[in-house]
């Protein structure tokens, strides 16, 4: 009975075949190609499949296509009319709400439908009706922005105003200005391609067998029953690996297939993979891959996995690295000392919940070679580990780096790039490798769960003498960046202060639970949230104002850090730690004495408002004597028009943007004039990683140098042809300017080509020299600073608590796009918030619980405080324009922030994340119990 | 593989009973799937040959007042329910419970129907129902009966309906005046969406005094449930902080509060179900004495 569906969709009817079993968002993305249609869970959580039907949002991942028969349908790809954009797509642009656009056309569908019901929404309606539309580079607070001027412009018929997004306190004719993304269009017109919006012919779907235990010998893998199942083109096990078996950022040793008699270190290890016909029958089959195990004991925590008799997961033990930073006498501090605190502290395991699940294209060509098509953060490395499974030379290899739905550390290590490669040599045809949102919970790499004890010495006026840190890393099967990320865990542990005596050890261990890697603000998030709130305990100890205790101990210009770095310049931290205290004066109204008293509302006396407080500090780039470098290539054409490329990655952060805009200040040409080309390993030079904030630093400086070396070879040219001195030649509003006479830019390109000069420019930026931990001097060449203030609201009836307001001043040398600075900003706060309110990643016994977006929450709008912004530009010399990283260090003070906060408010200490409202509760019931003693 | 072989459309409730009947193998009513494409998806369900489509039946999408009652039919989206004007009037417990669920997407296709054939013990709609006093007309292709909700509850997830079985309307007594409701919910910000525990509450109010009462809460027990005992101690009484203090006390006795791993300890529960009991019933008292507006 099952008969053919006719909808309409877009204004354009269609009949077709009904296919049992098919979603609406299949359909819509498979059948009608309108991949503006996003799946970022498929369970009805995140929004992005949203859809208009007959007038109303519903999501289209659980909507069975036969239901659609009769209705008529809007998708993003319906929303632009011959007249343009439509309003909301034109505010989403112009107010900078679009960053990896992956949700964009979900928010837009979302908000389009409200509008129809309800043209002038308030900020309330909107939270309410955006509520499941979920945006994890978290820009709620832009968003909600553009819906109003959007609800406006179609009210009013009135242009949109200008965003109110302050330019750089320097601005030149580009950098500092307020610039549009050059992808923005593309994303909220839903034309923007991401790796599974691609089709090739032939192509096949592979689908992975997991271990699904954390720890055992694997005895027997039987994958006949997958290989007779029709349509199944090719089963390949570690057996089949032509290359290297394992793959790893640093080191080797994860794994690429797990062969028989051989380990499995956690329940993501793939153990078999598949491509059949069809993406059902890949998984079919990978689930009748029979599978014998010997179970071993699981190693479920780093202090654990120290035990001398924790079995031996990797052949050089448990220890993956023991990090030690020591400066001064840690003793000698701690008897100087008038007071001495000591507390543990611990953090869970965080999953970077990017909304665009991992998916990889490989691609054999007729020649040999091998394309790779995916998002990643380092296409270089991919390049290489690929190459190295396959057996072949890297420049056999090509990976194509495509539209990143989010990355934040998520997408530096392999997903299925390998894997998908494997298939497509052995099958000769092109090979789709997707997630669901479930296999990218279980097998990417996480934020390190740590254990950390800092034991606190300080003067009766607050100067620090000593703090001891003791770190436990969680760094999961395999090492990942584990190392890296301990060690910046390890040298920021004693925050951003200048202290006389450090002492800190790391253990950075191996356990059975799901690798941890890169994440954002890269372990600093964790010391942070400790020595924070110890700091927070120690002003209260002594006495002292916690914004004063701060300001005393801060970093600035002279100060040495704990591992010996003079810091010669840029530490803007006093004037971050100033204007936040200012502004929350001044938003708040309180009296200085009274800023972190605890505020029960006066017609509810069971909700109690207070603020909290947190300073932090991120390097900028790898340091520790990694060589830093990127390279970039600018090209000038006929058209005028120039072009940059490099490797380095555009997760939705905004680098494109950043790189547009630094070759247009160079070339004194409006940013339209510059296309930007990332990611693709035979097209661009190499970028390096990207990771640790490095991107607006190195690659931006790159950029900037090749532009320069291009300028002055355009400019040499045209001395030379027009006989007129180098220095009389200037580049004003796209055009050269030679003894007065006017060149236009593509003229001077023709002229030079025609000459048989290419005018290309390509630079290798070194960034300035590091030394390796434990030797002093420079570590990092730069630093960002921040300072926050959250304002929180804790019921004491249920535990529940409410984070309203978010004071975030950010020293990042130079804003050098605000408007992307913004989303930065924004983006940042909202993880903050999400890591200290929302998130917890559940692990037992090496089995992961939260294995879906249901279980693994991550911040809605409905969970957004108001964000005040406050850009602190203390320029580094050597960054371009002055700029140094943005990407981490926002984050980072958050969770301390809120958890001071919660303190101020109701006397209560969190020393683990996430927020628990049980414990919060019991808690306040133990206080209300116990009488007081005196 | 495929979560489904065949699809039923049907147009009428007998041509959707006739399915449900005589379709071959496993076969299975589908509102708005907000339950059962994740169930199927997930494989917590075993794979059905066909689900029919209650979507397109009017007889299930009636909202209104018929005689004495409320009639709100078993396929209504829930979105529909929260702003619906008649809802707001006879069964405020009922809006407030449905605009909780889930976001805009998903009260736009799901139902009250699914929410109470999937039977769990703290589903919002189906607190609220219960509370309200519901009564549920189930229909198969023999006849059509009305029954209590709370008759339909086996265990958590098991309803009482019989395969070919259907809820067709849900029947709420209308509001009399004196008469409110209100439901109250505590969420927690990590882990399952789940609630940690929701209540519902149905007063009728004569002066100072609570006449009658119905009090649901949930999850306390295996099955969405009134807590009998409570509404006995409250019902005839007087409302002061006494009263709330006394029905507390014997509701904590009475609910059985369990721990849910991840979601949130019986421990928990016990604490946060005074909060919302009193703010439920504040919210109901202050609601029974505004004016009908009809
Ligand atoms: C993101 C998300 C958030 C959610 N949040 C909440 C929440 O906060 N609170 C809450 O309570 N719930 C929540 N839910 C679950 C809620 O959406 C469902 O319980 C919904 O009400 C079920 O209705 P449905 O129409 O989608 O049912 P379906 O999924 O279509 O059906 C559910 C079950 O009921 C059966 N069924 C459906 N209709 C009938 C009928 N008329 N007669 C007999 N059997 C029938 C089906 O066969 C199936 O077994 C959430 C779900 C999602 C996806
Ligand atoms: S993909 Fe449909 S809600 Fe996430
Ligand atoms: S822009 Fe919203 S998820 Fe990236």
């Amino acid at each position: 009975m099952t008969s053919p569906i006719t909808l309409t969709v877009n204004g354009k009817e269609y009949t077709l075949e009904a296919i049992p079993g098919e979603t609406l968002a299949t359909l819509l993305r498979e059948r009608l190609n309108l991949t503006g249609v996003k799946i970022g869970c498929g369970e009805a959580e995140c929004g992005a499949c949203t859809v208009v039907i007959d007038g109303q949002a519903v999501v289209s991942c659980i909507y069975p296509a036969e239901r659609a028969h009769g209705k008529h349908i809007t998708t993003i790809e319906g929303l632009q009319s011959e007249a343009g954009l439509h309003p909301l797509q034109e505010a989403f642009i112009k107010y900078g709400a679009v960053q990896c656009g992956f949700c964009i056309p979900g928010q837009i569908m979302t908000a389009y439908a409200l509008l129809q019901h309800n043209p002038d929404p308030s900020p309330a309606d909107i939270r309410f009706a955006l509520k499941d539309t979920l945006c994890r580079c978290g820009g709620y607070p832009t968003i909600e922005r553009a819906i109003l001027a959007a609800a406006r412009a179609l009210r009013t018929g009135e242009p949109l105003p200008d965003p109110e997004i302050p330019e750089s306190a320097e601005p030149r004719q580009v950098v500092g200005r307020n610039i549009i993304r050059p992808d923005a269009v593309e994303k909220v017109t839903g034309r923007a391609l991401y790796t599974d919006d691609l089709k090739f012919p032939g192509m096949l779907h592979a689908a992975v067998r997991r271990a699904g235990v954390p720890h055992a010998i694997l005895r027997v893998l039987d994958v006949e029953p997958a290989r007779a199942l029709p349509g199944v083109v090719a089963v390949l096990t570690a057996a089949d690996i032509p290359g290297e078996k394992n793959h790893g950022l640093v080191i080797h040793d994860w794994p690429i297939m797990i062969g028989i008699g051989e380990r499995i270190r956690y329940v993501g290890d793939a153990l078999a993979i598949v491509a059949a016909e069809s993406r059902e029958i890949a998984l079919e089959a990978a689930r009748r891959i029979r599978v014998e195990v010997e179970e071993r004991p699981v190693i479920s925590d780093p202090v654990q996995a120290r035990r001398p008799d924790a079995e031996a997961l990797h052949p050089g033990g448990n220890l993956l690295k023991h990090i030690q930073v020591r400066k001064g006498k840690v003793a000698q501090g701690f008897a100087e000392a008038d007071v001495i605190l000591e507390h543990t502290f611990h953090t869970p395991m965080m999953d970077h919940a990017f909304l665009e699940p991992e998916c990889s294209i490989a691609v054999p060509l007729p020649d040999g070679r091998m394309e790779i098509y995916v998002g990643s953060q380092i296409p270089y490395a991919d390049r290489a580990q690929v190459a190295a499974a396959l057996g072949w030379p890297e420049e056999r290899v090509r990976i194509v780096g495509q539209l990143m739905g989010g990355g934040f550390g998520g997408k530096e290590d392999i997903a299925g790039q390998i894997h998908a490669a494997l298939l497509a040599n052995a099958t000769g045809r092109p090979v789709k490798l997707l997630f669901d949102r479930r296999e990218s919970l279980l097998v990417h790499p996480k934020r390190h769960a740590t254990q950390i004890r800092v034991k606190i010495g300080a003067k009766r006026d607050g100067r620090l003498t000593a703090v001891e840190t003791e770190l436990f890393g969680d760094t999961g099967a395999y090492a990942s960046l584990g190392e890296k990320v301990m060690t910046r865990a390890t040298t920021h542990s004693a925050g951003p202060y200048e202290v006389p005596h450090v002492s800190a050890d790391c253990y950075a261990m191996y356990t059975n639970n799901p690798p941890a890697g890169a994440y954002r603000g890269f372990g600093v998030l964790q010391s942070a949230f400790a020595i924070e709130s110890m700091m927070d305990w120690l002003a209260e100890t002594l006495g002292l104002d916690p914004i004063e205790l701060r300001r005393r101990n801060a970093l600035r210009v002279g100060s040495v850090t704990n591992t010996g770095q003079v810091l010669r310049e840029s530490v803007g931290l006093l004037e971050c730690i100033e204007r936040v205290e200012q502004e929350m004066l001044r938003l708040s109204g309180l009296e200085r004495e009274r800023l972190f008293a605890p505020r029960p509302l006066p017609e509810a006396p069971h909700r109690v408002r207070a603020w909290g407080f947190a300073a932090g500090y991120k390097n900028t780039g790898l340091g520790g004597g990694a060589p830093d470098k990127a390279g970039a290539e600018v090209q000038l054409y006929a058209d005028g028009s120039l072009m940059v490329r490099t490797s380095s990655a555009e997760l939705g952060q905004g680098l494109v943007t950043v790189l547009r805009m630094i070759v247009a200040e160079e070339f004194s040409v409006p940013p339209e004039r510059v296309r930007v080309l990332v990611m693709d390993t035979d097209l661009t030079p190499d970028g390096g990683p990207t990771t640790a904030s490095r991107q607006t630093y190195v690659t931006g400086n790159a950029a900037r140098l090749a532009a320069q070396s291009l300028r002055q070879a355009v400019t040499s040219f045209l001395a030379e042809k027009y006989d007129c001195p180098p220095e009389r030649i200037r580049y004003v509003e796209g055009l050269a300017q030679v003894d007065g006479q006017r060149i236009s830019l593509g003229e001077a390109a023709a002229a030079m080509q025609a000459s048989g000069v290419e005018p290309l420019a390509r630079y290798e930026y070194r960034a300035p020299e590091t030394r390796p931990l434990g030797q002093g001097g420079d570590m990092h060449f730069a630093f960002s600073f921040a300072a926050q203030a959250a304002e929180v609201e804790v019921d004491t009836r249920t535990g529940m608590v409410r984070v309203l307001r978010v004071i975030s001043a950010n020293d990042v040398g130079r804003a050098i796009n605000p408007l992307g600075l913004r989303g930065q900003v924004e983006g940042g706060i909202t993880m903050g918030l999400g890591n200290t309110l929302t998130e917890h990643f559940i692990v037992e016994n090496g089995r992961v619980i939260t294995d879906r977006l249901a279980r693994y929450r991550i911040p809605s709008i409905v969970h957004m405080p108001e964000v005040i912004p406050i850009i602190v530009e203390h320029p580094t010399a050597e960054g371009p324009y002055g700029a140094k990283g943005v990407g981490e260090i926002v984050s980072i003070p958050t969770p301390a922030a809120i958890a001071n906060a919660i303190y101020h408010a109701i006397g209560f200490r969190m020393d683990s994340l996430p927020v628990d409202q049980e414990a919060i509760l019991a808690f306040l019931k133990r206080q209300k119990e116990c009488l007081p003693s005196r | 593989m495929r979560l489904w072989q065949e699809y039923y459309r049907p147009a009428t409730l007998t041509e959707a009973l006739q399915a449900l009947a005589y379709a071959p193998g496993l076969v299975l009513p589908i509102a708005g799937g907000t339950d059962l494409m994740l169930d199927l998806e997930q494989g917590r369900h075993p794979p059905v040959h066909a689900l029919v489509d209650l979507t397109f039946l009017p007889e299930l999408k009636r909202l209104e007042v018929q005689g004495d009652e409320l009639l709100i039919g078993a396929a209504v989206p829930l979105s529909q329910i929260a702003t619906s004007p008649l809802v707001a009037e006879h069964a405020q417990a009922l809006t407030e419970a449905c605009a909780l669920i889930g976001g805009p997407q998903v009260r736009n296709v799901a139902t009250l129907g699914g929410n109470v054939a999937h039977a769990l013990p703290a589903a919002d709609g189906t607190i609220a129902l219960t509370a309200l006093g519901a009564q549920v007309t189930v229909a198969d292709l023999e006849c059509a009966r009305r029954v209590p909700l709370e008759s339909l509850f086996l265990g958590p997830g098991k309803s009482a309906l019989r395969p070919g079985q259907l809820i067709t309307t849900f029947h709420l007594p209308l509001r009399r005046r004196g008469q409110a409701s209100a439901f109250r919910r505590v969420m927690r910000l990590q882990g399952i969406a789940l609630p940690i525990l929701n209540l519902a509450i149905w007063l009728a109010r004569e002066g100072e005094r609570i006449a009658d009462l119905r009090l649901a809460v949930g999850p306390s027990g295996p099955t969405p449930r009134r807590m009998t005992a409570t509404e006995a101690i409250v019902r005839g009484q007087t409302m002061d902080d006494s009263l709330i203090e006394q029905a507390l006390h014997t509701l904590l006795e009475e609910a059985h509060f369990r721990t849910s791993p991840h979601r949130a300890s019986a421990e928990y529960r016990r604490q946060v179900v005074g909060a919302l009991l009193r703010e439920g019933m504040q919210a109901a008292w202050d609601r029974a004495c505004e004016p009908q507006r009809h």
